[in-house]
C-alpha cells in the first residue's frame, strides 16, 4: 500500500520532470549571459591566467573554494572520528 | 603476504604509479593554462595512491604510505590557501596580489589566444598547488582509513 | 525536440535516484541512487551553459574567433563534485560502521535489531 502511494508520487514527478524538459528553452542558448561575459572578455587582463575557470575558481569566487575545502576536510575529519579505533 | 595481488599486476603497478603521480603533478601546476587544476589532479595523484593500496594490500603499504604524512600534508594545504587569500587583504580576501606585478607568477597574460606562460596568473597557481595538496592528502587519508578498517571488520567476522 | 535531450537525460537520471532511493532496501544501493541524483543535478548545471558551436573557456591553443561556453556553471560545478565526493566517501563509512555494529546493511533488519 505504502508503496504504491510511492510509486504513484515516482511517476508524477517523473512526467512532470520530462514535460518540464520538453518544455525547456533550447538547448545550446542561454539567455542571460553578461556576467559570463565579462568574465571572459577580461579574467586575462585581471587575473593573468588562460583559463577562465580556474580563475573563476580560486580568483573571482574564492569563497565558494573556501568552503568548499572546508567541506573535503571536515568530511576526512568525520572519517577518521568515525573509524577512530584503526587510526590510533 | 595477505591482500596482495598477482605478479602481473604488481609489475605493472611498480612500471605505471610513478607516471601516474607525474602527469597529476603536471595537472596541478599547469592549471592555470590548460583544462584541469587542483582538485583534478589532486585526484590523479590520490588514484595512484589507490592503485599501491589495491595491489600491495593495507599491510604491504602501511610502512611507506603513513596516515599522519598525508594528514600534515592535508592541513599544509589548507593552511596555505587561507593564508594566500589573508596575504591580499590590503585590498580584500582573496585579492589576487600577485598578478600583473612582475615577480613570481606575475607576468601580464597575452590577450587572446596564446600558447601560454607557465609564469602568470598571480596567486592562481599557487592556490592550485595549496588545493592539489589537501584534495591528494584527503582522499589518500580516506582510502587508507576505509581499507584499514575493512580489513579489521573482515578479521572479526572470521 | 531532440535539441532538449540533456534535460530528458537529467530527468531520467533523477527518476532512477528517486526510484533507488523509494524502492532499494541495501544501504550501498541508496548511496548509489544519491550519487546518480546528484549527477543529475551537475548535469543540468553544465548544459544550462552550453553554447552551441562555442568550445570550452581557456585561450591556450584556442581555435581563433571562436565563441566560448559560459565559464561560471562549469567553475561551481568543480565546486559541487568535490563536495560530492566527500559526502559520499562519508555515507559509505557510516554503511561500513552499520555492518560493523548490525552485520547487515539492509535497513529493515537493522530497524528490526534495534528494538
Amino acid at each position: 500500500m505504502k508503496k504504491s502511494i510511492f510509486g504513484i508520487a515516482l511517476i508524477f514527478v517523473l512526467a512532470f520532470m520530462i514535460l518540464a524538459a520538453f518544455d525547456m528553452r533550447p538547448f545550446g542558448e542561454p539567455t542571460v549571459s553578461e556576467m559570463d561575459d565579462y568574465y571572459i572578455q577580461n579574467a586575462q587582463a585581471e587575473t593573468g591566467a588562460n583559463n577562465v575557470v580556474t580563475s573563476i575558481v580560486f580568483d573571482y569566487r574564492g569563497f565558494d573554494t573556501l568552503g568548499e575545502a572546508t567541506v573535503l576536510f571536515t568530511a576526512v575529519l568525520g572519517i577518521t572520528a568515525l573509524f577512530r579505533e584503526v587510526v590510533r | 603476504m595477505k591482500g596482495e595481488m598477482s605478479i602481473i599486476v604488481k609489475t605493472i603497478t611498480k612500471l605505471i604509479y610513478g607516471f601516474i603521480m607525474v602527469y597529476g603533478f603536471y595537472v596541478i601546476v599547469h592549471g592555470h593554462l590548460t583544462p584541469g587544476g587542483g582538485f583534478q589532479g589532486g585526484a590523479i595523484v590520490a588514484s595512484a595512491f589507490a592503485l599501491l593500496v589495491v595491489t600491495y594490500g593495507n599491510q604491504g603499504v602501511n610502512n611507506y604510505l603513513k596516515k599522519d604524512v598525508f594528514s600534515l600534508v592535508e592541513s599544509t594545504g589548507l593552511v596555505l590557501f587561507i593564508a594566500f587569500a589573508f596575504f591580499g587583504l590590503g585590498v580584500t580576501f582573496f585579492y589576487n596580489f600577485l598578478a600583473n606585478s612582475g615577480g613570481l607568477f606575475g607576468n601580464p597574460a597575452i590577450i587572446g589566444v596564446n600558447p601560454g606562460d607557465l609564469n602568470t596568473g598571480g596567486t592562481v597557481p599557487i592556490m592550485n598547488i595549496a588545493v592539489g595538496l589537501e584534495v591528494l592528502a584527503a582522499l589518500t587519508v580516506i582510502i587508507l582509513t576505509m581499507s584499514a578498517a575493512s580489513e579489521i571488520t573482515k578479521e572479526k567476522e572470521n | 525536440m531532440i535539441d532538449n535531450f540533456p534535460y530528458i537525460a537529467v530527468a531520467i537520471l533523477m527518476g532512477l535516484g528517486f526510484y533507488t532511493l523509494i524502492f532499494k532496501k541495501n544501504l550501498i544501493k541508496i548511496a548509489i541512487g544519491i550519487t546518480l541524483i546528484e549527477n543529475g543535478a551537475n548535469l543540468f548545471l553544465i548544459t544550462l551553459g552550453y553554447r552551441k558551436g562555442s568550445v570550452a573557456p581557456i585561450y591556450t591553443q584556442a581555435p581563433e574567433g571562436a565563441n566560448m561556453v559560459l565559464p561560471t556553471p562549469q567553475a561551481l560545478t568543480l565546486t559541487s563534485i568535490v563536495i560530492g565526493v566527500a559526502t559520499t566517501a562519508l555515507i559509505l563509512s557510516i554503511a561500513m560502521i552499520i555492518y560493523r555494529k548490525y552485520g547487515t546493511i539492509n535497513t529493515d533488519e537493522v530497524r528490526r535489531l534495534k528494538e
